[in-house]
């Protein structure tokens, strides 16, 4: 079967998941958001990489984070960006998904950076866009969010430089999760050497043994000695089913507070995808101490978005 | 008009017939196999030496799409398209906008489909007032309009205490129930449950939604003794339930679909919207319990699950895509691959799509006329295939208004070229 997110030529022309890359295309894109990361300091933060290409922010589920970072990240590469806000727009009026983006192709658009309630949807569009324009999935349903994977790898890699030795936790809601999907399949290709999923069995999705991953019930064992903890947000509307009791229950054992940390490695670092809901997945104490690397994850994602565009604009057509 | 067909294969599944030989037609009746009947003269010779001519194939579920869908596609697309996989025989579900749970409806359709003069049709009819689970529909008078059986078409399982009240005044009328075994909550997903689901993110099914469904149904006929069948098995579980069900003696026969008699979630690929079926296709292990089945009999017949889904409808997200494919037309090539897969004789083969699903309608509806089989005194509904034409599934080869298949794009070996309904020549292919 072929892959979606490459060309003829094997390059990256669609990012749309952590899976199916090969590490070298991952690591490419680690290294040249390296080479983004100082710019931030600079006077001029812009390089004109995308200059005179038009960069369309389609989003069809609210996210005001993500898409801010794609806005700055294009804005640093000197293309221009356009934020549509779909869900209050054309497809309330009825218009189809491929519909939406054969008018905007019109409009002389490059890359659509997309984010959708529905898992695959970024596929339909690459599949069905012509061969200049560039697909970046922004977040589609619970399957991937490729480039919050990047960024956390990226993360990982500032920190501990080598993923071969290390053990990861990633720590809550991992059925509902599209970041937890691209972490995993991230970590695994990157060779890190032990990837947990630690979560009541109500949140955890069959199979996650076939991809690699040891899962853990208990939030003690599950952390012990691991080099990193990956905390991920846990929605709301997960209180009002069956999947969960209450927010209080999930805290008291699955909220990553002191004295839970310390079971880790004492180097261990802590991250989470934001927006945290304090006091629910994640104490303040941990939060904002000296493990976190929360605020890194958020000054490196710029870095890796601009890395992610400016890569699949220069594919071959 | 008396006609023969001369010089083909003749292979008869209830009989086990397999040899070359003339076919004898006339008054829309065979009248001789093999041996020519007195004083026969022929109006029509057909030649179909290096052909197969076998009975028309009796598809147990093929949507029409009318009333309600024509949009998607219309009584004389899909007539045609069965004739053109010939299917002389099928099965219409009571899913229809409206539902078939009044005979008027029913009598406007089989009116609509005598004028079409061609493939013999049979509907269901809705087992509960537009299929809401709720109020049972008038089974009698439904019957009188010309329903075989009452189904509640590829909906989950509704309240376990009107279910059991149908089955009790199914009983009563000695009619069949047809039902699909999904448990409600269970079956709200978009792909079988397990790591492919997971990986891909998209809502599962577990295997649970069907075996619970089934020993509910179980349970319920032990209790009214309703005969019962059930529609599109998809799970090796579901399988060894049928098999012990049938084993103890319960009245109960069953089918697959032609998708999952050949397909497994894996192929669903990066999200192949052509693949979002119900119930989902599941994985390997399943694939070859449905083939174990299909070949020791616990699995009865094969349908196509025929349902065109328009552009509109596919080409969307895959959990947003109408489930459903496209397949009456598919039927006869696909038994054939599987046959050629597994070594199967090409004639017990084809049972599963013509004497198996015959026997099954003939169980519910004792006066329907004779279908599937060659033999002297039948209707003359016959299928002539050529075993060695290959084609490409899609758009230009297919007479459906749907193209939308996950076949699309196969290479198939076999075809049928011309069939016939009733001793009328109603396709032939140029």
């Amino acid at each position: 079967m072929f892959n979606p997110q490459l060309n003829r030529h094997g390059e990256l022309t669609h990012l749309l998941s952590t899976e199916g890359l090969p590490r070298d295309i991952l690591t490419h894109i680690l290294d040249t958001a390296q080479t983004f990361v100082p710019m931030a300091e600079r006077d001029i933060k812009k390089v004109p990489l995308l200059r005179g290409k038009s960069v369309f922010n389609l989003f069809f589920e609210n996210s005001t984070r993500t898409r801010t970072t794609f806005e700055i990240a294009a804005k640093r590469l000197s293309a221009d960006v356009y934020n549509l806000n779909i869900n209050v727009s054309s497809t309330a009026k009825g218009e189809s998904l491929l519909d939406t983006i054969s008018n905007l192709t019109a409009m002389q658009a490059d890359i659509f950076v997309v984010r959708h309630e529905a898992s695959g949807a970024p596929y339909l569009i690459a599949r069905n866009v012509e061969p200049h324009i560039h697909v970046v999935n922004a977040g589609d349903g619970r399957h991937a969010h490729p480039t919050q994977g990047l960024l956390d790898m990226y993360t990982i890699r500032h920190f501990k430089k080598d993923f071969s030795g290390l053990t990861v936790a990633i720590v809550g809601d991992i059925l509902h999760s599209r970041v937890a999907r691209s972490d995993i399949h991230a970590l695994t290709t990157l060779g890190a050497a032990e990837v947990r999923a630690i979560g009541p069995l109500t949140l955890l999705p069959g199979g996650l043994e076939q991809m690699g991953v040891k899962v853990f019930t208990d939030m003690r064992e599950g952390l012990r000695d691991v080099d990193v903890v990956m905390v991920l947000r846990l929605q709301n509307e997960r209180m009002k089913g069956a999947l969960l009791p209450s927010s209080q229950e999930y805290f008291k054992h699955y909220g990553l507070t002191r004295e839970k940390l310390a079971y880790a490695k004492p180097d261990a670092i802590v991250m989470h995808p934001g927006p945290m809901n304090r006091g629910v997945e994640i104490d303040s104490a941990v939060a904002d101490g000296p493990q976190a690397v929360i605020l890194n994850q958020v000054t490196f994602g710029i870095a890796v978005r601009m890395a992610v565009m400016s890569i699949v604009a220069g594919a071959s057509q | 008009m008396k006609i023969v067909i001369k010089g083909g294969r003749l292979l008869d599944p209830v009989s086990g017939t397999d040899q070359i030989g003339n076919l004898y037609i006339a008054a829309g009746r065979i009248v001789g196999l093999g041996q020519e009947p007195d004083g026969f003269e022929s109006a029509r010779q057909i030649e179909a030496s290096g052909r197969w001519v076998i009975p028309g194939l009796v598809d147990l579920s093929v949507r029409l799409r009318e009333p309600g869908f024509e949009h998607r596609a219309t009584l004389e697309s899909e007539m045609q398209a069965a004739l053109a996989g010939g299917v002389t025989s099928l099965v219409l579900p009571p899913d229809t906008d409206p539902a078939l749970d009044e005979p008027g409806l029913v009598e406007m359709l089989k009116h609509r489909a005598r004028q079409l003069h061609q493939a013999n049709l049979y509907p269901l009819g809705a087992m509960t007032n537009q299929l809401d689970g709720k109020i049972i529909t008038e089974m009698a008078e439904l019957t009188e309009a010309g329903c075989i059986a009452f189904s509640q078409a590829s909906l989950p399982l509704m309240d376990t205490g009107v279910l059991h009240r149908a089955m009790q005044y199914a009983k009563t009328y000695g009619y069949t129930l047809w039902l699909t075994p999904l448990e409600a909550a269970l079956s709200k997903g978009v792909a079988a449950s397990g790591p492919f689901a997971s990986r891909l993110g998209l809502t599962g099914v577990p295997e649970q939604a069907e075996t619970i469904a089934l020993h509910t149904l179980f349970e319920l006929q032990k209790m009214t003794g309703t005969r019962l069948h059930l529609c599109r098995l998809s799970s090796a579980a579901g399988i060894e339930l049928v098999r012990q069900a049938k084993a103890k003696g319960l009245p109960v026969t069953c089918d697959i679909s032609l998708n999952h008699l050949h397909l497994t979630d894996l192929d669903i690929g990066f999200f192949d919207s052509n693949f979002r079926l119900d119930p989902p296709l599941r994985g390997q292990r399943d694939r070859d319990a449905i083939r174990a089945g299909l070949l020791d009999g616990t699995i009865d017949a094969v349908c196509s699950d025929h349902t065109p889904v328009d552009d509109d409808g596919k080409l969307l997200p895959f959990s947003e895509a109408e489930p459903g494919a496209t397949g009456v037309e598919l039927l006869f090539s696909l038994i054939v691959k599987w046959a050629q897969e597994e070594k199967i004789p090409v004639v017990q083969a084809l049972g599963r799509i013509t004497a198996a699903p015959a026997a099954i309608l003939k169980a519910g509806a004792p006066s329907l006329p004779g279908c599937g089989a060659l033999s002297v005194g039948a209707p003359a509904d016959i299928a002539i295939a050529d075993p060695q034409a290959s084609w490409t599934v899609g758009a230009d080869t297919l007479q459906s208004q749907s193209a939308h298949t996950p076949f699309s794009g196969y290479e198939l070996q076999g075809r049928v070229v011309m069939t016939l309904v009733g001793g009328r020549s109603v396709w032939e292919c140029v």
